[in-house]
């Protein structure tokens, strides 16, 4: 890991009005890794990924994404870089059927060799395939968000963020999601993650940060988080 | 009433829905996309209406003229984006119903200033301005078989873009979650702008044609703006598909409201009582539409957004 990381924040501090959410964050992701964000509710996770995402500009630091400062950028501006969200609450477009959430956005932001295209989509999910004419808003939770991790791969994006991407989903369906990740790792794909499965993440990701207060107090690989429970019940309240 | 007066009042029912359509249909977008309230889209009409008249007198050629004020308006209303709309995007709808309806008036003294006060006499295409025999009792107007023709033309049109190609993928996503489709990467604003420019042609397109049927006087944006916002509110905000089937159903409603209600009071009521009641009555028909609407469906019929 030595090349220039895909994803550098230093210094990052963000806030809503008179009151400051992020405190100095500093952390970097490297391309091909998969990384999560950890923490209590209402530690900063959101707020985090609201500000690598343009929707929460920061007050004070930096984030540079591919050789890019976008700590300025706007929201559709820093997708096009190749960055894709997964949002809290899936976000499927009620008036566009599955299909077309596939190819409406499609492009090859990441410039893979082997893009993800809708055939190759509805084949790491087939129950997609089945609902290609149905409307975002006549699927089930499981398919919704399915179709909202299908639509971030659609852009074939350097970095993949799923925000709560299991909440609320029945465990079958969790695992498919799980076992979909699996397999972006094995190809590849970067990806970071904020979700509350703590025990599946230690074995899907390569590294984790763990917010608190808005401050980053502990980051470290999948091993060093196995090991060391207390963190979890000091910090995951696990 | 016979079955001939029924058939030619549905007919000029779908042919004032059709226009309707056409401004209702960039109305709905414009708001549904960028949730901006432009009022000055009834001046757009009113813009297109005075261009094509002119320009049809000047010329003798009916075709030219439609295009030439399609142009115009289009060219009138990137400046009126540029110059304007694009700065109320972030601003509350009081602030843009105040804006742009402060663009109504100046738009309505500039008409003015160029034309005069009096109505501008707009000619139909002599090709056009006889009746055609549709059925044995039944001759009808030549042009507003056309403005049916057109309207049904541009509605299918317009069904193709925002069904069948990428930008009206986006334009739909714009509509129904903006913030979400920037995080897509789509470029709102640009999308927005083809949608301007689209409702202002379409807006145009039917001042053009509605010229020779209608009086082309200062005026005529705001008296048919309030039927394209009960037609955008029946419809559902945003959605070009609720625009079209509740166009059809103002048309219908409005028009039948004034062929057939006077008569159908003065038959179980006192003369003097039913003169009075049947225009007021057909006046709120399409209202009472709305209202019935909205108790059975308080987001629209089609409503864009989730």
């Amino acid at each position: 890991m030595n090349s220039a990381p895909l994803l550098s924040c230093r210094g990052l501090e963000a806030g809503y009005g008179a009151s400051q959410v992020l405190f100095g964050l500093d952390f970097d992701i490297q391309a091909g890794e998969v990384v999560t964000l950890l923490g209590r509710n209402g530690m900063g996770k959101s707020r985090v990924l609201k500000t690598l995402i343009g929707r929460l500009p920061p007050r004070r630091g930096e984030i540079q994404f591919g050789g890019h400062a976008i700590h300025r950028a706007r929201a559709d501006a820093i997708a096009r870089l190749g960055m894709a969200i997964v949002p809290e609450g899936r976000q499927c477009f009620p008036n566009l059927t599955v299909h077309e959430h596939l190819i409406a956005f499609a492009d090859n932001r990441g410039g893979l060799g082997k893009p993800w295209t809708s055939r190759r989509l509805y084949a790491l999910f087939p129950s997609l395939a089945a609902r290609a004419a149905h409307s975002g808003n006549q699927l089930s939770g499981g398919e919704q968000q399915m179709l909202a991790i299908a639509r971030a791969l659609s852009t074939n994006p350097r970095l993949l963020i799923l925000d709560e991407a299991t909440e609320g989903l029945a465990p079958v369906i969790r695992e498919e999601i799980w076992r979909c990740l699996d397999r972006l790792k094995a190809a590849g794909q970067t990806v970071l993650v904020v979700d509350k499965y703590v025990e599946r993440l230690v074995k899907l990701a390569d590294r984790h940060f763990i917010l608190e207060r808005g401050r980053l107090v502990w980051s470290g690989t999948s091993a060093e988080l196995d090991s060391d429970r207390g963190l979890w019940s000091r910090y995951l309240g696990v | 009433m016979d079955a001939i007066f029924i058939i030619e009042q549905i007919l000029n029912g779908l042919g004032y829905g059709l226009m309707l359509f056409l401004l209702a249909a960039g109305l709905t977008l414009v708001f549904g996309i960028m949730d901006t309230m432009n009022l000055a889209h009834g001046s757009l009409y009113m813009a297109g209406a005075y261009i094509a008249a002119q320009v049809h007198q000047a010329s003798g050629s009916f075709v030219g003229a439609v295009l030439a004020a399609i142009a115009a308006t289009v060219l009138v209303s990137w400046l009126l984006e540029i110059l304007i709309v694009r700065r109320l995007y972030p601003r509350d709808h009081l602030a843009q119903v105040i804006a742009t309806f402060g663009i109504i008036l100046i738009a309505d003294d500039g008409v003015k200033a160029l034309w005069g006060p009096s109505p501008l006499l707009a000619s139909m295409p002599t090709a056009l301005a006889g009746p055609v025999q549709l059925l044995a009792e039944l001759p009808y107007s030549a042009y507003r078989l056309l403005l049916l023709g057109a309207g049904l033309l541009v509605a299918a049109g317009l069904y193709l873009l925002v069904n069948h190609t990428r930008i009206g993928m986006l334009v739909r996503a714009g509509a129904s979650n903006r913030a979400m489709a920037e995080l897509m990467g789509v470029r709102v604003d640009r999308v927005f702008s083809f949608v301007f420019a689209l409702g202002a042609a379409l807006a145009a397109l039917a001042g053009a044609l509605m010229g020779p049927i209608s009086a082309v006087q200062i005026g005529m944006g705001e008296a048919i703006l309030i039927p394209a916002l009960v037609v955008i509110v029946i419809g559902g905000i945003g959605s070009v598909r609720g625009a079209f089937i509740a166009a059809l159903l103002v048309g219908l409603v409005d028009t039948a409201g004034r062929a057939f209600l006077p008569p159908l009071l003065r038959a179980v009521l006192p003369p003097a009582l039913a003169a009075d009641l049947g225009p007021a009555l057909a006046g709120i028909a399409m209202y009472l539409l709305m209202a019935a609407v909205l108790i059975l469906k308080p987001a629209g019929l089609f409503p864009a957004r989730a």
